[in-house]
């Protein structure tokens, strides 16, 4: 068996899509200055995680432009950006569907099947873990663990969860998905437990 | 089982995270009215006596850690609370910070008020999206009602709690990595010393403490030191979170006694094994400790029992594991974890993690050669005790004790060419198996 690069690095360093201009919305830009005021006066490069989520949540990923911005925003170069870029697994540097699917892989949802789960998105959907399909709807992704091991399997969608999926729901849990969107997954236990529906977080 | 849970008693009630259920059913920040009567060494001094260690998975003495924080300094102090729950098999601080965040919040603010710092960093997770919005949420009613802020509750002392969402990184759950993560960098650990308590957060001394210890605090300055150790075995004194799953009936967080036997947890509070299948072996605290037998659970479940066992109480993960389970493909599994976690700072730790991740692949997939053993402990071996911080060493542990315990499976895997425990609950498809 031939161990090749190709086959097991997925580190080789690619360029980041130069990208059109990028600037924070009015919105963005008030939530930025607002969070970085949470640090030293001096220490702004803490804001830098914060800041790169505005830019991926404003533009679905990060490309060249929009890491120089937030670079000129925190007051780093670049390429301290874009190290801190390249180290987050959060961060997509690419496009990505509209619902992205993180199956969590590790030991207990394992245990629970969730290598059957990611076969069944993977046949269902047509494509390979870290594809997007033609439609940009769903991207599939195997992360590791996602902290949720007493309801495994477990799938993050975007910033959602959803619980206990089994491969033989996987069909109509893509189905449900495609018709009502976030409303139709379980969201985390605890959520639902504490008699509050999904998405309302006392906001 | 006549423990009544304390942390987690009301979790499952409705509203259990609001402020107002916190101040009425939970003496809530009577804790932090008391501490900031005392001086903040007497807050540390009876940390100490509690003996109250680390909830994160060091154990390590919580009111030593706050006492190592330099004092005669002008700089600055800061707490930095772990909740980067990144461990797998770990759910316990997600339960805290989503149905009991006032909690935490005291907890903050109390041992703020004990070093000397004015500000704490909660470091949650970037995968705890929906737990930070309650956090952050709670946080400014704690704000609004005098908890946190300018002169608090009339002391004249000053705090401020505020959320730090990290990107998904476990080597983040690392003080140091979590330090350098929160000052805008790699999550990579730094060569200690100097220690955090030193020179920590922006160079400032820092005390890092895990979510679950810093929600114990409340609880010992009200009801005092003596109470609080006497929940427990010597030492391993207060409440104690567990998190079961895998193959059992009831997978979930169960508050509990260190008294509590290991079988106990697994047989009685988590409901036995699904379908009544016979238990193979169990990680009892996170995926980076040794691997436990059938024969070893009637221990009590404490961060010293389960050391003399020859293992550790970690982060309190048990993850429970069927005949159905190969413990080759589970070496695989969670060095696909490592591997794929590794920092890369420290080379015997990003190099040796690709080895053996590539070595177990050969063998699940039937390829491996009696050598490839041997080399596997090589590998093992080289990264032990290598490395900047403990991910290297729990990174070998599944390896190391695979092969201690359960040699004659990989022996098998070599005789045989192939997994000689397929179970059906894995893919049927070698890429989705992870022996492509």
């Amino acid at each position: 068996m031939e161990y090749t690069p190709a086959r097991f690095h997925a580190s080789a360093r690619t360029l980041l899509e130069q990208g059109p201009d990028f600037a924070y919305t009015p919105e963005n830009q008030a939530k930025f200055d607002a969070n970085v005021k949470q640090y030293p006066a001096d220490q702004r490069k803490s804001a830098i995680l914060y800041a790169l989520y505005l830019a991926q949540a404003q533009q679905g990923y990060l490309t060249a432009a929009a890491v120089r911005y937030v670079a000129d925003q925190i007051g780093c170069t670049a390429a301290e950006a874009e190290d801190v870029v390249s180290y987050y697994t959060m961060f997509f540097t690419r496009p990505v569907g509209k619902y992205v699917l993180n199956v969590c892989r590790t030991l207990s949802c394992a245990l629970m099947g969730a290598e059957r789960v990611t076969e069944a998105l993977s046949e269902a959907i047509g494509i390979s873990p870290g594809e997007t399909d033609p439609t940009g709807t769903f991207t599939l992704l195997e992360v590791e663990c996602l902290g949720a091991c007493d309801r495994a399997p477990v799938v993050m969608v975007n910033d959602d969860w959803h619980e206990q999926l089994s491969p033989e729901q996987v069909v109509t849990f893509l189905q449900q998905l495609h018709a009502r969107g976030y409303a139709s997954l379980t969201g985390c236990h605890l959520h639902r437990e504490g008699g509050r529906a999904k998405g309302e977080a006392g906001r | 089982m006549t423990y009544e849970p304390i942390l987690t008693k009301y979790v499952n009630e409705p509203n259990s995270y609001t402020l107002d259920f916190y101040l009425q059913r939970q003496r809530g920040y009577e804790g932090l009215r008391k501490a900031l009567s005392l001086q903040p060494n007497d807050i540390i001094e009876q940390v100490k006596a509690s003996g109250l260690r680390g909830r994160g998975g060091a154990g390590f003495p919580t009111g030593m850690k706050w006492q190592f924080v330099l004092k005669d300094t002008p700089k600055p102090k800061y707490i930095c609370c772990n909740a980067d729950e990144s461990e797998p098999g770990t759910f316990k601080d997600h339960v805290l910070m989503e149905r009991n965040p006032h909690l935490l919040i005291e907890g903050c603010a109390i041992g703020c008020y004990a070093i000397g710092a004015k500000v704490a960093y909660i470091y949650i997770r970037g995968e705890f999206y929906h737990v930070q919005e309650i956090l952050e949420a709670e946080i400014e009613r704690a704000y609004k009602a005098g908890y946190l802020g300018r002169n608090v509750l009339g002391s004249g002392f000053d705090c401020d709690v505020y959320v730090h969402r990290g990107a998904g990184a476990y080597e983040a759950g690392e003080e140091t990595a979590l330090i350098e993560s929160l000052e805008g960098n790699r999550a990579q650990p730094r060569i200690k010393p100097p220690f955090p308590a030193v020179a920590g957060l922006y160079q400032c001394p820092t005390a890092v403490n895990n979510v679950e210890t810093l929600c114990n605090v409340p609880l010992i300055v009200l009801n005092g030191p003596e109470w609080f150790a006497s929940l427990g075995p010597e030492k391993n004194g207060g409440p104690k979170l567990f998190c079961v799953s895998g193959h059992v009936k009831k997978p979930g967080v169960y508050e509990a006694s260190m008294n509590t036997t290991l079988r106990e947890l697994i047989y009685d509070y988590a409901g036995g094994m699904i379908d009544n299948r016979p238990l193979k072996a169990i990680i009892p605290g996170g995926s980076s400790v040794p691997l436990l037998l059938p024969e070893q659970l009637d221990i009590p479940a404490s961060f010293d029992s389960i050391q003399k066992a020859g293992s550790l109480l970690g982060s309190a993960g048990l993850i429970v594991m069927n005949d159905s389970v190969c413990m080759v493909w589970l070496a695989m599994n969670l060095l696909h974890f490592y591997r794929h976690e590794s920092c890369g700072k420290c080379t015997p730790c990003r190099e040796g993690c690709d080895w053996l991740y590539k070595l177990l692949v050969r063998l699940e997939a039937g390829e491996g050669q009696q050598k490839d053993l041997d080399l596997l402990f090589g590998v093992s071996s080289n990264i032990v005790g290598k490395t900047l911080c403990a991910f290297g060493d729990a990174a070998a542990t599944p390896v190391l004790s695979t092969m201690k315990l359960f040699r004659q499976e990989y022996e098998a895997h070599v005789r045989e060419g192939r997994c000689t425990l397929p179970a059906e609950w894995r893919a049927k498809q070698a890429i989705f198996a992870g022996t492509h």
